[in-house]
């Protein structure tokens, strides 16, 4: 290419400022027409006499004692909203704000407390009426209390979590030396399986996270926010993985490291798992349900399988199991505490959108091993042994959600 | 995760012959230490302070309303009277319409719409018309020549539909007389007050639920005008007729019945009898032993069919739309009334022990939506 001297360049007149100088003026000048904007208000004309757009969102409701509701509020929309009066059940009642005044700025966030005396297992509703008349309610589907955070109940929440994470995680790896004795095509049905099952998670926790996703205020953009997370946390993790020592899936520290993978796609899948079982008990919506607790570890016990499948041929350390376990399921256990006592649809949404990434990335991975052993054993990538495990491992997840999903 | 309800969990049992021992080490687990009812738990603000808790929060700004509930209970509105040629009372009114909007439960504010009248006591006091929800409410005699001018200073069509005996011209409704008085356009209705009993008037223009529960309604009391009845009836007519002495020994009182529909959802958020919720709960009614109590009631509402007035501790006489000088119905502690139905309450606390007596829709929703007062006995 012909090499065009500095100075014949158009660009040659701005050569002569500085470059800070050149950056700055269009933030200058923007700043100069959004004050000529705000004082003349040239729209002026379409927007007169348009009352202002309230939207409050009712983020969580506490019901920490017998006689006691706490109402958590945000205001999403544009303009600040001013609450004017209370309804419990169709009737006014008496409340106190705090922190904050009767008027909420945009995005400020507060609690209504009200002394309202509330029927344990039965619905109510409140309603907020703002000083323009307008109204935003917010359910109370199961009324229970409020799990407080103290010793035992934190301990319970803590079970739980153990009963739809570690136990579930832990029955499946228990199957590891039997899965060893396998033939290579056994192998490579054992691996479709896991596609399988990692498929149905995928599908499971976006899907989770769009329905969190729609309880969140319209300024946080839930559903864009989950797929951003999810790309990046694909992105994270696949550099992660091209590290040079682990690179290389032929070698038993590529294979176990794919492992790694897996147990932390699963983790996070069972963190946000755990949030949503953590705020459903919470929120009394499972408070009949411990047969759900036993639906999860039917539904979680091939988890184990999965993650023990990369390191079939080699000889995984029980040592080395019990970590990945820990990775995989311990997290349901953080998971119930957070949706027990510090329940967040934002927190949610982003453990979860995480967690979609990260199987993602192990789909491909746990993909590339298959296509590796087809390859070595000069057998097709799809063949009917590897289609079928694929479709036990959706048909399994499918048919045993059938006992956590009403 | 859907949200589980009862039923569902019922339904999903079904599924859950699944059981495994170990489901009781569960559930103690999940169930118990998580539901611990503990009725000893203090609450921010005492239950027994302020009727239960229950109640609106703050106060209305009645000055700047314009209009005091305690008024509009008892003061109504003569207009400016004259005699005819042939000695009958000319009684004349100017209405207008505007929009204002009125603070209908603390910090609550509706967007109304409202007739005021120079010759209202509110307009008196401000030298200025003010409007109001209810409308003025006009006070006459049977048999008076009633006149008056309605000015539309609103920004939608109204008109005045009177319930009364009058020529069709003069009947307030779209495509007949006047019919549709546009905004800035006035026009004159005519007619003689009849039958007396206790009326009401509102705007006819259409849509009509929606031109109604803006505000646009008031009492039309027409006092029996004793001349025209003997004996018995004579007597009690006086009772009932502002200008006799015998009518000193009654306290009248105007309740009209009436919701807003803030969010205009098809569904009241607010009750109250004279626009203001729980104003006389707040403020209550004071009783003078010795009186006997005459309210007006009327029913507004719209959107639900009926309404009705339930007084505790005492029983009452009632007059089905004021229409006769006997009562309808005698002893009762609850009446009924459809929207646009009304009659004349008589109530006496004579001998009661002073304290406050209770009185609200015995639509229990209606009354812990604001429409719920008290009556307060004095010694």
């Amino acid at each position: 290419m012909a090499k065009i001297k500095k100075q014949d360049s158009p660009a040659s007149f701005y050569d002569r400022f500085p470059t800070w100088l050149i950056v700055i003026v269009p933030l200058l000048l923007l700043a100069a027409l959004v004050i000529l904007f705000v004082r003349t208000n040239p729209i002026q004309v379409a927007t007169t006499d348009l009352p202002p757009i309230e939207n409050l969102s009712i983020q969580r409701i506490e019901l920490p004692e017998p006689n006691q509701i706490i109402v958590h509020v945000t205001n999403a929309g544009p303009d600040p909203v001013e609450i004017a009066q209370i309804l419990v059940d169709d009737a006014y009642w008496q409340f106190e704000i705090e922190p904050s005044g009767k008027t909420l700025d945009r995005l400020e966030s507060t609690r209504i407390h009200l002394s309202y005396p509330w029927v344990a297992t039965e619905p109510h509703e409140i309603v907020i009426v703002t000083s323009s008349g307008t109204t935003f309610s917010g359910e109370i589907e199961l009324a229970t209390q409020t799990p407080k955070l103290d010793f035992k109940q934190f301990m319970a929440y803590g079970l739980v979590g153990v009963y739809i994470g570690i136990i579930p995680v832990g029955l499946g790896l228990l199957w590891y030396p039997a899965m060893r004795k396998l033939s290579r095509r056994g192998m490579g049905f054992i691996l479709s399986l896991t596609v399988g099952l990692l498929f149905f998670l995928l599908v499971d926790t976006l899907l989770e996270s769009f329905e969190v996703a729609e309880k969140l205020p319209g300024v946080y953009q839930g559903i864009p926010l989950t797929l951003f997370i999810a790309v990046l946390s694909w992105l994270a993790i696949t550099a992660i993985g091209s590290r040079k020592s682990v690179a290389n899936r032929d070698t038993k520290k590529g294979r176990m490291f794919v492992a790694l993978l897996i147990a932390i796609g699963i983790g996070f899948h069972n963190l946000g798992e755990g949030l949503v079982v953590g705020a459903a008990f919470a929120l009394g919506e499972a408070a009949l349900g411990s047969f759900l607790v036993i639906g999860f570890i039917l539904h979680n016990i091939t988890e184990g399988v999965g993650i023990a499948a990369p390191v079939v041929r080699d000889k995984a350390s029980t040592r080395y199991l019990i970590w990945l376990l820990l990775i995989a399921g311990a997290p349901a256990i953080l998971g119930t505490w957070i949706g027990g006592f510090a329940f967040s649809p934002l927190l949610a949404v982003i453990f979860l959108a995480i967690g979609a990434g990260a199987i993602w990335q192990v789909i491909y991975e746990v993909g590339l091993l298959i296509q590796r052993d087809a390859k070595k054993a000069g057998s097709q990538l799809i063949d009917w042994v590897n289609v079928s495990g694929l479709l036990v491992g959706i048909t399994v997840m499918y048919l045993t959600a059938f006992l956590v999903k009403f | 995760m859907k949200k589980f309800s009862r039923r569902d969990f019922i339904k999903s049992s079904l599924l859950g012959l699944v059981g495994i021992t170990g489901v009781q080490a569960i559930s103690n687990a999940t169930k118990n230490p998580l539901v611990q009812p503990n009725y000893s738990g203090k609450s921010i603000s005492d239950p027994q302070s302020s009727h239960g808790g229950f109640g609106v929060v703050g106060e209305v700004d009645h000055k700047k309303n314009g209009f005091h509930p305690k008024d509009v209970l008892t003061e109504f509105d003569y207009g400016t009277t004259s005699k005819l040629k042939n000695g009958r009372t000319l009684r004349e009114y100017e209405f207008i319409a505007t929009d204002k909007e009125i603070e209908i439960a603390p910090g609550v504010f509706f967007p109304g719409w409202v007739y005021g009248s120079p010759t209202s006591p509110e307009s008196q006091r401000a030298g200025q018309v003010i409007g109001r929800i209810p409308g003025p409410t006009i006070r006459c005699v049977e048999g008076d020549h009633i006149r008056i001018k309605f000015v539309n200073a609103g920004s939608h069509p109204h008109t005045i539909h009177f319930h009364g005996i009058h020529s069709a011209a003069m009947d307030g409704v779209p495509g007949i007389g006047a019919g549709t008085i546009m905004p800035g356009d006035n026009t004159t209705y005519e007619f003689d007050a009849f039958p007396m009993g206790c009326h009401l008037y509102h705007c006819h223009s259409v849509p009509l639920k929606r031109h109604i529960h803006k505000g646009l309604y008031g009492g039309f009391i027409v006092d029996p005008d004793p001349e025209r009845y003997t004996g018995e009836e004579r007597e009690i007519a006086k009772t009932r007729n502002h200008n006799y002495p015998e009518n000193k020994k009654y306290h009248e009182m105007l309740m009209l019945m009436n919701g807003f529909d803030t969010n205009f959802d098809g569904d009241n958020e607010v009750y109250a009898v004279n626009t203001i919720a729980f104003a006389y709960m707040n403020d209550p009614i004071k009783i003078n032993p010795d009186q006997i109590q005459r309210i007006f009631l009327i029913n507004v509402t719209e959107f639900d069919p009926i309404n009705s007035l339930h007084v505790h501790a005492n029983f009452f006489d009632y007059y089905d739309h004021g229409t006769t000088l006997k009562p309808t119905l005698k002893t009762i502690d609850t009446v009924m009334q459809c929207q646009a139905q009304r009659g004349i309450v008589e109530i006496s606390f004579k001998g009661f022990e002073p304290g406050r007596y209770m009185f609200h829709a015995h639509q229990s929703e209606f009354a812990e939506l604001g429409w719920m007062g008290f009556f307060e006995v004095e010694v």
